[in-house]
C-alpha cells in the first residue's frame, strides 16, 4: 500500500508513459514490466499503480480501451495519446537534464 | 486548457460525473483482472493455490482504498459532496417547513427590493431604450452656456457642424420631444412624439415593421416633408392594426401628415419617462415648435440630441473633440456662439428627460435596499443560529465520526444557498411585479403615456445572483461561527441542549439584533427627513397662489396662426374668459412657473452696477400679459403692473423681482431706472415679490418680466383666477375658444397646485419608496427582536422558574424581559444615531429646508423604534410570566 516514497513524484508517471510508449498494455502487464525493466530496483506497489494510471487517463495522456486479452477475457488496455507522447518527451528531457546535473555534482572530486 | 486536451478529458469527466456506477464497476473489474493474472503468474511460479492468492492480495493492497484514491484523482468528489450537501440540506429544510418558510420569506423581502431597484436602474438609467442598439456607446448631447448651470439646447446648424467635423463618432441624431394634437377622423387627442433627424431610425437600429423610416434629406427644407412614423401602440389603438396603414394620413397639429412607417412593438422612443407615439422629421419642426423656422438659425437652441461613439473611444476623448469643434464655432460665429459649449452626458445623467430627475432617488434607493438586505440576512442568520444550536448534537456526532470542520461549513453554506436561492427566485418575482411601479408613484398627466419600466435582463439577473451569494455567505457563516468551537465531549454527553452555557451565543445574536435595530432606525430617520422635506416643499409658499388658479393653453401654433392673428385672438380670448361667471382675471404668460418649458434668458446691464471683471450677468425672464400678477397672486411691491397699453408701440418696460432689486440696485427702488435687455434699454415700472420659477427647491434668484406684446410668443400659456371648479372652467373656456375658432383645441387644464405637485413628484417617489422600505426594515427588525427574546425566554426557563420560586412576581419577570429587549434596542438606536449623524447628509439633494441632523426626525424614529421593540417583546414577556416554576424546576 505504501507510496513509492523513494521515487521522485512524477517519476512514476514518466515510467508508465515510457512503458506504454512501447506498446499498449493492461494494468497488470504494466506492473510486471515495471519490475522487469528496473530489475526490481524500483519497488512500485501494485496498489499505487492504479491511481497513477487513473490520473494519467484523466490528464488525457493515456487512453483506455476494453479489449479481449488472450484467454477469452476482456481487459482494460492503456495506450499513449499524442498529448501523452509530448508529455513523455518533456519529462524525459527534464529527467536527462536533472540526472546529468546531479551525476555531475556527484562525480565532483572531493578536495 | 488546449482543445486537444478537452477532446480527451471531457468525455471522461462527464462519464465520471454521470456514469459513476459504471466507472466504479469497471475499476473493480480491472482490479479483479489484476488479481486473477497475478494469481496465475504465482501459480506458474509453483506456489500453492492458497499462497498464490494470498501473495497477490498482499501485493495489491486494500481494494477500497485504491478505489477511493482513484475517485479522488477523478476530481469529482468535491462536486459529489456539494450535491450530497444540497440534497441533505433540502431534507433538513423540509423537516422544519415553518422555519424554512420564514427564512425564505425574510430573504425574499430582502432580495426582492434589491432586484427591483436594480431592474429600475437598468431599465431607466443604463438601458433606457430596450430596442435601441449599442446603448453602451450612446451619450446625450446638450448645450452649455458660460454663466448658466442648466443644460441648454443645441442649434440645428451647430449640430450639422459637429456631424461634419467629428471623427470619433458613429453617428449623431436628434430626438426632441413635442406634444401635438392628433386628429384622426373627428376624434382629436393630445399626444407626445419626437421631432427627429432623418437618420434617426437607422442610427438607433430600429426598423419599422411596416413601411420605412425617414429617407435622407427628409429633414431638410422648410415644411417640405409632411411624413410621420407612428408607434405600434398608436397603430393598434387608433387604427386597429390596419395592415393597409402606409400611405394613409393623419392630422398632427392640423397639418396633414402621411404615415410612412410603423415601429415595432416594445419601442417607445428615446425619452426616459414618456412613451412616444409618433415621429416627424425635423423639416416639419415649425408645425410643432413655437418660434418659427429654426433650421437655419444658429441662435435657436432647441434640439435635444444623442451621439454614439465609435467602439473603443472614451467619453473624455469624445468630449475633447466636441469641445474643440465648439470652440471653433465660438470663434467663427461670435454673435450667436460666444460663451457656448456642448457637453456629452452619460445616458443616466441625461439632462433633458426623467433620467436626471430620478437619478438621486435611485441612488438613495440602492443604499436603502442594501440596508434591507442586511437586516433580512441578519434575521435569517439568527434563525439559523437557533437551529444550529438545536443541531449541536447532530453536528457533534458528525465531527466525532470524522467530518472535518470544512465539511461542516460546506454543509451550512449549502443550506444557506438553498434558502437564498429560493429567496432570490421570490425576489425576482417581486421585481417582475414591481417593474412598472415607479409610474404609479408619479402623477398622471392627460395625453402623456408615462413609461418607466424596470428591465430584468442578464445583468440584473447576474447582480441578483451575486446578492444571493452574499446572502448565502452571511446566513451560512453566522451559524458556522458557532459550530467552530463545538466542545465534542460536552455536546455528546449532554442529552438536552438547554443546559449548555449561553454567553458567546447570546453575544452574536444580540449584536445581530443591535445591527438590525440600528439599520432600521437609520432608514426611519431617512424616511422622516424626506417626509419632512416633502412637507416643507409642499407647504412652502411658491410665491403665487396655487388654489383657485388654473392654467391651460390653446393650440394656435398648431393651427398655423401668424403673429397679428395670434395677437387679436389673445386679446379676444382674454376679454371673453374674463367676463365668464366666477372668473376674476385671466392672463397669458410664455411660461407658467414650474413648467417643463425653459425661460428665456438674457445678458443684462444696469446703470451704476459694476459687474465683477470677466463676468456677464445673465438673468432669466418671462413674457407676461396684463393682469398676470393679479391672476397668479404675486404681490406687487411698488410701481405698477403691465397694462394693455404696454404694447409693441409703447416704450419698452419691465418689472423686476425683489432679489434682482437687492442685487443690482442695492435695494434702492428701481422704478423709473433703466435695464438693458438683449441690448435694448427698457424702463423698470414695477417691483414684485420673489416667487418660485423652475423648482420649489430653488433659492430666491434675480428674475424679471417684460410685456408679452413687446417680446411676442404666439402660443403662450393661459392662466385664470376663478372660483369655479376645474371641470366647469375648462368646459367654459373650451366653449369660448371654439366660439372664436372651431379648429382650435384646448390643452390640458390643471390647477397650479397640480403644477406644483408634478414638479415635486421625484420627492414624492423618494419618500414613498423609503417609507415603504423603512416600514419593511422595521418589520424585519421587529421579527428579529421577537425571535431573540422568545428564544432567550425559552432558554432561561429554569432561571425564570427559580426567580419565581424565590418570590418574583409576574410583573417583575415581565419587566425583566421587556427591559432586556429595550437594552438591545437602545444599543441599536445609539449605534444607528451615531452612524446617522454622519451619513444622513448624503440625502442632501433630496432634502429641502431640513437639517440632516434634524432632532425631530431622530426623535420620531426613536419613538417608532421603541414602540416596535416593546411590541416585539410583549409576547415573549407574557410567556415569561406564564412560567410554571414547579414544572420547570422538576424537569
Amino acid at each position: 500500500m505504501s507510496k513509492p516514497s523513494d521515487l521522485v513524484q512524477g517519476t512514476l508517471d514518466m515510467l508508465i508513459l515510457k512503458i506504454l510508449a512501447l506498446e499498449p498494455l493492461n494494468g497488470w502487464a504494466v506492473s510486471q514490466r515495471l519490475k522487469q525493466i528496473s530489475s526490481d530496483v524500483l519497488q512500485v506497489s501494485d496498489g499505487s499503480l492504479y491511481p497513477a494510471l487513473h490520473k494519467l487517463e484523466q490528464e488525457g495522456w493515456i487512453s483506455a480501451e476494453w479489449k479481449s486479452s488472450g484467454n477469452n477475457r476482456r481487459a482494460k488496455f492503456y495506450s499513449l495519446t499524442r498529448l501523452g507522447r509530448k508529455q513523455l518527451e518533456k519529462e524525459a528531457a527534464n529527467w536527462n537534464r536533472l540526472s546529468a546535473a546531479i551525476s555531475g555534482i556527484v562525480k565532483l572530486k572531493e578536495a | 486548457m488546449s482543445f486537444e486536451r478537452w477532446f480527451y478529458t471531457l468525455p471522461l469527466r462527464l462519464r465520471s460525473l454521470f456514469g459513476r456506477e459504471q466507472v466504479d464497476r469497471e475499476l473493480k473489474d480491472e482490479l479483479g483482472d489484476h488479481l486473477e493474472l497475478q494469481i496465475q503468474e504465482n501459480l506458474a511460479r509453483g506456489m500453492s493455490a492458497e499462497a498464490a492468492r494470498y501473495s497477490a492480495l498482499r501485493a495489491l493492497g486494500g481494494v477500497t482504498q485504491i478505489e477511493e484514491q482513484c475517485r479522488d484523482t477523478r476530481g469529482v468528489n468535491m462536486f459529489e459532496n456539494l450535491l450530497q450537501d444540497l440534497r441533505y440540506g433540502v431534507r433538513q429544510l423540509r423537516r422544519s417547513p415553518g422555519f424554512s418558510a420564514l427564512a425564505i420569506l425574510c430573504l425574499t423581502l430582502g432580495i426582492g427590493p434589491n432586484a427591483a431597484v436594480f431592474s429600475w436602474v437598468e431599465g431607466i438609467l443604463f438601458r433606457p431604450y430596450p430596442a435601441v442598439s449599442h446603448q453602451e456607446r450612446l451619450l446625450a448631447l446638450a448645450g452649455t452656456a458660460r454663466d448658466q448651470s442648466e443644460a441648454q439646447g443645441i442649434s440645428w446648424p451647430d449640430l450639422l457642424d459637429l456631424q461634419r467635423n467629428c471623427t470619433l463618432f458613429d453617428t449623431f441624431f436628434v430626438s426632441k420631444i413635442t406634444g401635438s394634437t392628433l386628429s384622426i377622423g373627428d376624434r382629436a387627442e393630445v399626444t407626445t412624439g419626437s421631432i427627429v433627424s432623418a437618420n434617426y431610425f437607422d442610427a438607433i437600429g430600429v426598423h419599422p415593421i411596416l413601411g420605412r423610416g425617414f429617407a435622407p434629406g427628409e429633414d431638410v427644407g422648410r415644411n417640405a416633408h409632411p411624413v410621420t412614423v407612428i408607434s405600434y401602440q398608436l397603430w393598434q389603438r387608433r387604427f386597429k392594426g390596419d395592415p393597409q396603414i402606409i400611405g394613409k394620413t393623419q392630422r398632427l397639429d392640423n397639418v396633414l401628415h402621411t404615415i410612412v412607417g410603423v415601429t415595432p412593438e416594445g419601442f417607445y422612443g428615446t425619452f426616459v419617462g414618456w412613451a412616444m407615439n409618433f415621429w416627424v422629421p425635423a423639416s416639419m419642426e415649425e408645425t410643432f415648435e413655437a418660434g418659427g423656422y429654426k433650421l437655419e438659425d444658429r441662435g435657436a437652441r432647441w434640439i435635444e440630441a444623442y451621439a454614439r461613439l465609435k467602439p473603443g473611444v472614451t467619453r473624455k476623448q469624445a468630449q475633447e473633440e466636441i469641445s474643440a469643434v465648439a470652440a471653433r464655432l465660438e470663434a467663427d460665429y461670435p454673435a450667436t456662439n460666444r460663451g457656448r459649449g456642448i457637453k456629452l452626458w452619460p445616458l443616466w445623467q441625461t439632462p433633458f428627460n426623467d433620467a436626471g430627475t430620478l437619478l438621486p432617488t435611485l441612488e438613495i434607493m440602492l443604499a436603502v435596499v442594501a440596508f434591507v438586505l442586511l437586516i433580512a440576512c441578519a434575521n435569517v442568520g439568527n434563525l439559523l443560529l437557533v437551529r444550529s444550536f438545536a443541531r449541536r448534537h447532530e453536528m457533534g456526532i458528525r465531527l466525532a465520526i470524522g467530518a472535518g470542520p470544512g465539511r461542516l461549513l460546506k454543509q451550512l453554506l449549502a443550506e444557506g444557498l438553498i434558502l437564498s436561492a429560493f429567496g432570490a427566485a421570490g425576489g425576482l418575482l417581486i421585481a417582475h411585479w414591481c417593474r412598472h411601479a415607479l409610474v404609479l408613484l408619479l402623477p398622471a398627466r392627460s395625453g402623456i403615456a408615462m413609461h418607466l419600466p424596470g428591465e430584468i435582463d442578464w445583468r440584473v439577473l447576474t447582480l441578483s445572483g451575486g446578492i444571493c451569494l452574499i446572502a448565502t455567505l452571511i446566513v451560512g457563516l453566522v451559524p458556522a461561527f458557532q459550530t467552530r468551537n463545538i466542545d465534542l465531549a460536552g455536546t455528546l454527553k449532554a442529552e438536552s441542549s438547554s443546559v449548555v452555557g449561553v454567553r458567546e451565543r447570546t453575544w452574536i445574536r444580540s449584536s445581530l439584533v443591535v445591527l438590525q435595530v440600528s439599520l432600521s432606525f437609520l432608514l426611519l430617520v431617512g424616511a422622516t427627513l424626506l417626509m419632512q422635506s416633502l412637507q416643507k416643499i409642499r407647504t412652502t409658499s411658491p410665491g403665487f397662489t396655487t388654489t383657485g388658479v388654473v392654467q391651460t393653453g390653446v393650440s394656435v401654433v398648431a393651427a398655423g396662426y401668424d403673429e397679428p392673428r395670434a395677437k387679436t385672438f389673445q386679446d379676444e380670448l382674454i376679454d371673453r374668459v374674463s367676463s365668464l361667471p366666477g372668473v376674476q382675471s385671466a392672463a397669458f404668460a410664455r411660461v407658467t412657473p414650474l413648467d417643463y418649458t425653459a425661460y428665456s434668458s438674457t445678458p443684462i446691464a444696469v446703470d451704476g452696477y459694476q459687474a465683477p471683471p470677466g463676468e456677464q450677468p445673465t438673468v432669466d425672464y418671462n413674457q407676461v400679459g396684463p393682469a398676470y400678477f393679479a391672476t397668479l397672486g404675486i404681490p406687487l411691491i411698488s410701481g405698477r403692473e403691465f397694462t394693455r397699453a404696454d404694447d409693441e408701440n409703447a416704450p419698452l418696460v419691465a418689472m423686476v423681482n425683489q432679489t434682482m432689486t437687492a442685487r443690482y440696485w442695492r435695494g434702492q427702488n428701481p422704478v423709473g431706472q433703466r435695464l438693458q435687455v438683449k441690448g435694448r434699454w427698457v424702463q423698470v415700472v414695477g417691483v414684485v415679490a420673489d416667487s418660485k420659477y423652475e423648482s420649489m427647491r430653488e433659492t430666491p434668484k434675480p428674475f424679471f418680466y417684460v410685456p408679452l406684446r413687446q417680446d411676442f410668443e404666439i402660443g403662450p400659456a393661459l392662466n385664470i383666477r376663478t372660483t369655479q371648479p376645474l371641470q366647469t372652467i375648462a368646459a367654459a373656456v373650451r366653449q369660448e375658444v371654439h366660439a372664436l375658432d372651431e379648429n382650435l383645441a384646448l390643452y390640458e387644464t390643471i390647477t397650479l397646485q397640480e403644477q406644483v405637485d408634478r414638479s415635486t413628484s421625484p420627492q414624492l417617489v423618494a419618500v414613498t419608496l423609503v417609507a415603504i422600505l423603512g416600514g419593511l426594515a422595521l418589520l424585519l427588525a421587529g421579527i428579529g427582536l421577537y425571535g431573540v427574546m422568545s428564544y432567550t425566554v425559552a432558554q432561561s426557563n429554569r432561571e425564570l422558574g427559580l426567580r419565581m420560586a424565590l418570590g418574583a412576581g409576574a410583573s417583575n419577570l415581565f419587566r425583566l424581559v421587556i427591559s432586556r429587549g429595550l437594552a438591545l434596542t437602545a444599543g441599536g438606536v445609539l449605534f444607528g444615531a451615531a452612524v446617522g449623524l454622519a451619513v444622513t447628509r448624503l440625502l442632501g439633494a433630496l432634502l429641502y429646508n431640513v437639517s440632516p441632523r434634524d432632532p425631530l426626525a431622530f426623535g420620531s424614529a426613536l419613538a417608532v423604534t421603541t414602540t416596535t421593540a416593546i411590541a416585539a417583546c410583549l409576547l415573549p414577556a407574557w410567556r415569561a410570566t406564564r412560567t410554571d416554576p414547579s414544572r420547570v424546576l422538576r424537569d
